[in-house]
Formats: C-alpha cells, structure tokens, sequence
C-alpha cells in the first residue's frame, strides 16, 4: 500500500496545477455541502430556541363569537370561557391531557417600586403555569404561584429578572412590596427563561385576579397539555375535532361553526416546525450532493483525460508485468486519494466557516418578541463522517470508469501511442 | 539442449478491415542461452511474432511453448505474471517512464513483484552499475543520451531474471556508435547464457547475432546459421 501511494504520489506530482484544480472542484463541493448543511441546522435550531423549554404539547382555547344560528340564538353571540370549561375538560378528555389551567389576562399593568416602574402584562395563573411558560426560577430567587396563593387569594405576585431589575436594581425583591396599578403586591418570586431575557410579564393567583379584578366566574382563556396519547398530526386532528364538538356542545353553538372557538395548539406548530426542518434537510442534501457531484464529475473527467495521457505509460506497465487489477488499481487510488485529501480540505474550511459564523448568532437579547431565525449553524461529526464516506464513494466511482478504460486498451496499442 | 522457445504452426490474422493473415504458420524451436535475430522487411510479421513471443498478443491457431509452459488463451492477469517472470523487453524507443529517474525505472518490474521499496532500489542501482550507469542513477530519462537510456531500458529487463529477453529494433533509434556500444552489451549479456531473441533490419545488427530467421510475407524463408558472424556489417537487405 505504501508503495502504491509512492508510485501515486510520484505520478500527482508530475501534474501539480492539474490535481490542485481538479481537487479544489472537489474541496468546493464538500464546503458547500458542510455551509448549506450548517445554515440548515442553524435554521432548525433557530426555530427549536424559539420553543425554549416551554411545553410542546400546550393548547390554548379562547372564546371567539358565532358565526351561525343555532338553537335559537342569532350569529354574532360572544363566546365567554369559564371555569366550568375547565372542569368539562378535565373531567371528559382526562384520557388525552395531562391537566387543565384557567388563565385571566389582565393586560398591561403599570408596575412601580417608588420611582422605579415598568409595563408588565399581568395575567391570573395556576401554580401548572410555571410548566407551560418554561419559566424557571434560580436559587434563592423565591418561588412561582402555589396551591395556598389560590385557596388564600393572596396578594402576591412573581414578576420576571428583568422588571426585578429595574424595579430594584440590585436590592433583594422577596418579600417586598411593589403597586400595581394603586394595588400593593409582595413579591414572592422571580423567574427567568432561558433565551427570553426580555421576558417583562407578571403573574399573580388566578383566585386573587378574579376577585381583585372583579371577573367572577369568567375566565379569559384556558391551557391544557396533551399527554403522550397524542403523539402526531393524525392523533392531534382526531382529539382536536373531538373537542371542538364537544366544546360547540357546551356552549350551545353549531358544529361546524368554526369561530365560536379559538385555539392555539403549540404541539401543531412543534408538528409543523419537524417537518419544515425535515425538508430543510432534504433539500439541503440534495443541493449539496449535486453541487459535489459538479466536483466529482469534474475529477472524472480529468482522470478519464490522465488515462489517455498516460496511455503509453500503462502500456510499458503492463509489458514488464503490471495485472489489470494493478493498473485499475493505480488510477481509482489517485481518484479516491486527491478526492478525500481535497475533500478533507473543503471539509475542514467549510465547519471552520460554520463554527466562525455561530459566534455571530447568538441568541437573542433585545426586543420584547425577538426571535431567533438563526442560531449555532453548525454541523455535528456524524455529518461530517458521512460526508468523508461518501467522498470516498465519490472518488472510487470518479477513478472507476477511467480506470476501466485504462485496463481494457490493449497493450501493444498502449505501447504504439503516442 | 533444451529448447525454451517452441512454436507450432502458428497463425494470426488481423480483421481490421479486410482480413489480414500476418503470420501464416510459423514452425520455428529456440534453445535456451541462443542469441538470434528475426530479419525481415516492414509487413513481413516480425513485429508481430515478437508480440507474440512476449505474450503482449495472442495468436490464432497453432501452439507457443515458453519454458515448456502452453502459453494460450491466457488471462491478461496471468500473461501480466508471465511477462514479469520469464520476459524482458527491450524496445526501440526505449519505453522508460518519463517521470521517474534510472534506478526506479529499473526497479519498476520488481514492484510488480511485490518487493519492497527499498530492496528494488538497491538491487535497480546494482544493475546500474553493471551497465556503468551507477552516476546516472537518479537521472530523469530526459536527460539521459539515447544509449544511456537503453542500457537503462536492458537494466530494466534484466533485474526480474528472466528466461528470455525479447529487443525490438534495440538499436533502431541510436547512431551507429552507440548501436555498437548497445550491441556490445547485449551479446556479453547473451554470454551469461541468457537466451537473447533480437528484431531488426539492419543486417549489421543481425551479424552480430549467431541465429537468423528471415521472415518474407508471414512465412519463414530460411534460417541460416551464423555463428561465424560472416554477413556483412553494412549492408541492408530487403531493400529491392
């Protein structure tokens, strides 16, 4: 083998600006491939931060207004949720969910700490809330809405990092009291989520924001997770379509009016995000295949050029002892070695590109409902030992059919051309 | 003595085109250490029955026997095995590989071998120097005279001890000087009792040579025994 890749070596050496350009055809095949591979995983990732560690099986229900007659009342007639959607729900569709949550949206609240104040969207929540928004609450940092909040109808209130910060600064925020809106609340918590450091919303008990905001029973919409009985879009439809019936039920509207419920179903959206990025992917492999496969070509091409060159040469090989085997042996190495050093070399620039691009996407900070497009384009080793096999494929076939060429010429015409 | 090169009625025709019978039924025996030259003129076959003695072409009908081995029908992988075991080539444009110096050249059939790297050059660069070549050794063919590639082409077929060397118009590409120098080699190689099988048409280069078959229109005409080196060193025959 060391001998084989000394009579190679000894042969590229010979045509130095010819294997450079054959090879940098191939290295820009692999780089391309490894960029368009980074750039879509760096969109794959973008969308997944943008998930975060919120839940991916939430669903949202509001109430919308109807849009046809039915049962005696006119179109136009307001939907209004109340808790005994909650109970309905959690009492009959217990099979698919894991629990049910009433909210009460309170909007933007002005929330001040003497001179200090922000805006904050404040909404009344159960203590599941933390789960379905992904907020996390560090060490030392107090904790989220609990069971005897609701049942006290406390006046307490968890507000994020960032409204900690400009309420307080760096003082300590447990235990003290901050006004919202002429409302004095003591702060229990403060909670963070992780690439949302603009996060400014607050959360207080859902018993304390009815009775404090004066809702009643009403609420103004409800969450509910679904649990692993609902596992793809088929499962998700047949459960939708269930509850939408079910809901038109209890509040009296028609089956098919499409309005009188609203919702939103993150599972849906986590559904539409995997397959986007599945195709993504595809589309991405099969750019990048095709633009290698211009590099590959090329290499053929030379290579079926270099057998004609060295026709002569294969011709004394052969005279003084070389097998086909030996001959075909000589030319699919060349291919397969200027391929995978080349390729190697593409390979190599293309994840530095990567890796040097991924410090310039970094998840976002600013603006309230910032969103990552883009984040750490890069690709994992899998990807790039895939990508080493296949040039190795890419070369043998490159060097393949010249090699062929080069064994079936027979020798003494190898050796009369000149 | 034994003979090492046996041929029976052999015949080749080539189809390219209108059908051509080159060879048409060659009867000739080669013992082992004989130093002999096929004459004839352009067309007369002689190029063709070297191929065919050094298993670079098959032929038709008919029956070659090399060291008492049947060479017909063979596999290119086994007639590749034959040409680096039993047979030496040497040729009129030498036929060396241009990118590589004297001693690998030389080496060359030994890779074939499968001998190491560094055994094929020391054996190439003692063959050399038997060829009083050895300052030559990691010369580039380009710049070596015509003689100096020669003998580094005779090296070459020499190294892999073969049972025959086969000279294809040897010295058809040197001046007369250099072609006696080559010639010089080539019988003191024979004298080692290798068995040494010439083509030419020069009949000064025949002379040399104790064994001539006079090839005319694929038949043998005569085989005329030489060992007294009678013929003339100048003239060239076939020329009518």
């Amino acid at each position: 083998m060391i001998s084989l890749l000394h009579e190679i070596l000894n042969t590229i050496r010979q045509n130095k600006m010819r294997t450079f350009l054959t090879g940098f055809a191939v290295a820009w095949g692999i780089f391309m491939l490894i960029v368009l591979l980074g750039s879509g995983n760096g969109l794959k990732n973008g969308f997944t931060s943008n998930f975060g560690d919120r839940l991916m099986n939430v669903v949202n229900i509001w109430g919308g207004r109807t849009n046809i007659p039915y049962a005696g009342f006119q179109s136009g007639r307001r939907i209004y949720i109340a808790d005994r959607d909650v109970k309905f729900t959690a009492d009959e569709f217990d099979r698919d969910i894991n629990f049910v949550i009433g909210n009460v949206s309170l909007g933007s609240k002005n929330i001040s700490n003497g001179a200090e104040y922000l805006t904050s969207s404040m909404t009344g929540v159960s203590p599941e809330r933390i789960i379905v928004d992904g907020a996390k609450i560090a060490q030392g940092n107090g904790r989220f809405i609990n069971d005897l909040d609701i049942r006290e109808k406390r006046k307490v209130i968890v507000i994020s990092e960032r409204a900690k910060d400009i309420l307080f600064k760096n003082q300590p925020a447990i235990g003290k009291l901050v006004n919202v809106a002429g409302i004095m609340y003591t702060v229990v918590g403060v909670y963070y989520i992780e690439n949302r450091q603009d996060a400014t919303s607050s959360y207080i008990p859902l018993s304390t924001a009815k009775i404090v905001y004066n809702r009643g029973i009403n609420l103004s919409n409800f969450t509910f997770t679904l649990n692993e009985n609902i596992y793809d879009k088929e499962t998700n439809d047949e459960f939708m379509s269930g509850y939408r019936k079910r809901f038109a039920q209890v509040h009296q509207v028609s089956p098919d009016d499409e309005n009188a419920m609203w919702y939103w179903n993150r599972f849906e959206d986590y559904l539409q995000m995997a397959n986007a990025s599945k195709y993504i992917n595809i589309a991405v492999w099969i750019i990048g295949i095709f633009t290698l496969l211009s590099g590959i070509v090329g290499v053929s091409n030379i290579m079926l050029i270099t057998v004609r060159e060295r026709t002569r040469e294969f011709g004394i090989r052969k005279s003084i002892g070389a097998s086909p085997w030996s001959i075909l042996k000589l030319v699919i190495v060349e291919s397969v070695f200027i391929t995978t050093i080349f390729g190697y070399i593409g390979l190599v620039c293309g994840v530095g590109i990567t890796e040097f691009a991924s410090q310039f996407f970094q998840p976002s900070s600013a603006g309230s409902d910032s969103f990552n497009a883009f984040l750490n384009p890069t690709v994992d080793i899998n990807i790039a030992v895939q990508a080493t096999l296949l040039l190795i494929i890419a070369g043998t076939v490159a060097g393949f059919f010249p090699a062929l060429k080069a064994v079936k010429i027979k020798t003494i015409e190898a050796l009369n051309n000149k | 003595m034994s003979a090492i090169i046996r041929l029976k009625n052999i015949n080749k025709t080539y189809y390219n085109g209108a059908p051509l019978h080159v060879l048409k039924g060659i009867d000739m025996e080669i013992n082992k250490g004989e130093f002999v030259s096929i004459m004839g003129a352009s067309g007369s076959g002689k190029s063709t029955l070297l191929n065919i003695l050094g298993i670079l072409d098959n032929y038709d009908t008919g029956e070659y026997c090399l060291n008492d081995v049947l060479i017909k029908n063979l596999s290119e992988t086994r007639a590749a095995y034959f040409r680096n075991k039993l047979i030496g080539f040497i040729f009129q444009s030498f036929n060396l590989i241009s990118f590589k110096n004297a001693m690998e050249n030389v080496a060359l059939p030994l890779y074939y071998q499968k001998m190491g790297r560094k055994t094929r050059n020391k054996l190439a660069l003692e063959y050399l120097d038997k060829l009083g070549l050895k300052e030559w050794a990691h010369h580039m063919p380009n710049e070596l005279s015509g003689g100096q590639k020669q003998r580094v082409a005779i090296a070459r077929a020499l190294i892999s001890k073969p049972q025959i060397i086969l000279a294809d118009e040897p010295t058809g590409a040197l001046d007369s000087k250099t072609s006696a120098e080559v010639l010089e080699v080539l019988k003191k190689v024979n004298k080692t009792g290798m068995t040494m099988i010439i083509v030419t048409h020069e009949s000064g280069v025949a002379n040399q040579t104790n064994k001539i078959i006079r090839l005319k229109d694929g038949v043998i005409e005569k085989i005329e025994d030489n060992s007294e080196h009678k013929f003339s060193n100048f003239s060239v025959e076939n020329i009518k």
